[in-house]
């Protein structure tokens, strides 16, 4: 499986958790960032709750701290950045802290909005990490997720590369030819490489389409291999659920 | 013996009012390989899409014992494997094992594992099933590109360019590989000596017709056949190739 690294998966992909059927995962990390979502911040035992569960799942997985932290980073930054300025802006009992005050309500909803992402961000990481981008569009397909976005969502992955490839020679071609935009209106250059990029990926769908037509394509894309919804998957779900639920019902 | 290929006054006008073929006739015997040359735009894309019933012109063709005007599409695209010149056209699943089973699962074939595992084995392939197209080179993207056809046990193969853009060593494993497989084959190509090596027979297609036909090293000796034709062979290369 020398290829699953570049595929998205992080840790030991012969780990309990990678095995799991990519439906499961779905349902267990959805989950969890649901329950996070719907609790008010009172009840941060249930946000603990979810972080250790989040935290077990990346350890039998054997996901890193370094790993999670580096994707996390990609989306993580832009959430906190809009929660850190609510203590200084809400109003009501303010706290003293030495050169500013802050709002006690504001600095209560900072904790909640950062806890909060903080969980759902980890929680789609953990699923990247343990599942191959393919096994969940596959899975997404099998719980009936509309086909026409799960089959842009594949190819999307399979020519995000060819195109980027693309754009990064003609960035080139240009540059070899000295352009060098130094105000707006020589910007225009890179719209017609804008356009010309859109063309080629719309020849290349074209291609992509007689390619399959090619090939018996008949509009459906049957799968190799059926995935299988185990005992595993049952405990994992159940196991989560048993952690969560009731400590959300009863707190 | 029926023959692989048999086409009579073949033609093919675009909408754009392009003609595309212009009469082709042509008889290829099974188990032969038939390089197709000609300059670009001479229509060897266009008969290549006609082998397939991708399209449909007028007169005769029938491919692998299938009418391909309006015939059973779906048993022809069973027979017959086209093979596109930019490996990246051709493979568009996520995992190259996925997209080698692609053709087999559609025309519903049995045994789909084992045919992916002894298409990919033929083309020495075998350890990169689990990877992303994107995550091979050229070469290795072309290979699982004839994988993907192989895989649903043609009758005929049809190449489009099959060594354009290899490094040597690259054309090298894709002509020995080639070299082993018994199917029919048409090798639409620029590269001459690549022809000479693999085809004991040549047609010219130039201006939609078929000028010239015979074999190949006859026809690649012809200089001036092939300067009529805007083709042309490296400088005194013909002979070494015909001795490999």
């Amino acid at each position: 499986m020398s290829g699953m690294h570049q595929l998205g998966v992080a840790g030991d992909p012969a780990s309990r958790i990678h095995r799991l059927d990519p439906r499961a995962k779905i349902v267990g990390l959805a989950g969890i960032t649901v329950v996070a979502v719907s609790t008010p911040p009172r009840l941060w035992p249930v946000l603990a709750a979810c972080a250790l569960a989040l935290a077990t799942i990346a350890a039998a997985g054997r996901v890193g701290p370094g790993v999670i932290w580096t994707r996390a980073r990609v989306v993580l930054p832009l959430v906190l950045f809009v929660a850190v300025f609510v203590p200084f802006v809400r109003g009501g009992e303010q706290i003293d802290l030495g050169p500013v005050d802050v709002s006690r309500a504001g600095l209560t909803t900072f904790f909640a909005v950062s806890s909060k992402a903080l969980i759902g961000t980890v929680s789609a990481v953990l699923l990247g990490a343990t599942t191959s981008f393919p096994d969940v569009l596959h899975g997404l397909e099998r719980m009936r997720a509309p086909r026409l976005l799960t089959l842009i969502a594949a190819f999307m992955y399979r020519y995000l590369f060819v195109i980027t490839g693309e754009a990064r020679r003609m960035r080139v071609a240009l540059s070899s030819r000295g352009y060098r935009p130094r105000h707006a209106l020589q910007a225009a250059a890179l719209g017609r490489v804008a356009t010309a990029l859109f063309l080629r990926t719309f020849e290349r769908g074209e291609r992509v389409y007689v390619a399959m037509l090619a090939r018996g394509y008949t509009g459906a894309t049957p799968r190799l291999r059926a995935l299988a919804f185990g005992r595993a998957d049952v405990l994992f779900l159940a196991a989560l659920v048993a952690a969560l639920v009731p400590l959300r019902v009863v707190a | 013996m029926s023959c692989a290929i048999e086409a009579r006054g073949l033609r093919f006008r675009y909408p754009n009012g392009v003609t595309g073929l212009d009469g082709v006739d042509l008889s290829v015997r099974h188990g032969e390989r038939v390089a197709v040359l000609g300059p670009n735009g001479a229509g060897k894309t266009t008969l290549m899409l006609h082998l397939n019933g991708l399209l449909a012109g007028e007169g005769s063709l029938s491919v692998a014992g299938v009418d391909a005007r309006g015939g059973d599409t779906r048993a022809l695209r069973a027979r017959v494997g086209l093979v596109f010149q930019d490996p990246d056209d051709q493979l568009f699943m996520p995992t190259v094992r996925e997209d080698v089973a692609f053709g087999p699962l559609n025309l519903g074939m049995d045994d789909v594992e084992a045919r992916v595992e002894a298409a990919l084995r033929t083309v020495r392939m075998l350890e990169a099933g689990d990877r992303a197209p994107h995550q091979l080179s050229l070469g290795q993207r072309r290979r699982v590109a004839i994988a993907t056809v192989l895989a649903m046990d043609p009758s005929l193969l049809v190449l489009d360019e099959p060594s354009a853009s290899l490094d040597p060593r690259s054309r090298r494993e894709l002509l020995q590989m080639l070299g082993r497989l018994d199917q029919t084959m048409l090798v639409v190509t620029h590269d001459l000596l690549f022809a000479a090596e693999l085809c004991e027979r040549a047609v010219i297609l130039s201006a939609g017709r078929i000028v010239a036909d015979g074999r190949c090293l006859d026809i690649l000796r012809d200089e001036d056949l092939l300067a009529a034709h805007d083709l042309e062979l490296p400088l005194g290369r013909l002979e070494v190739a015909a001795a490999a």
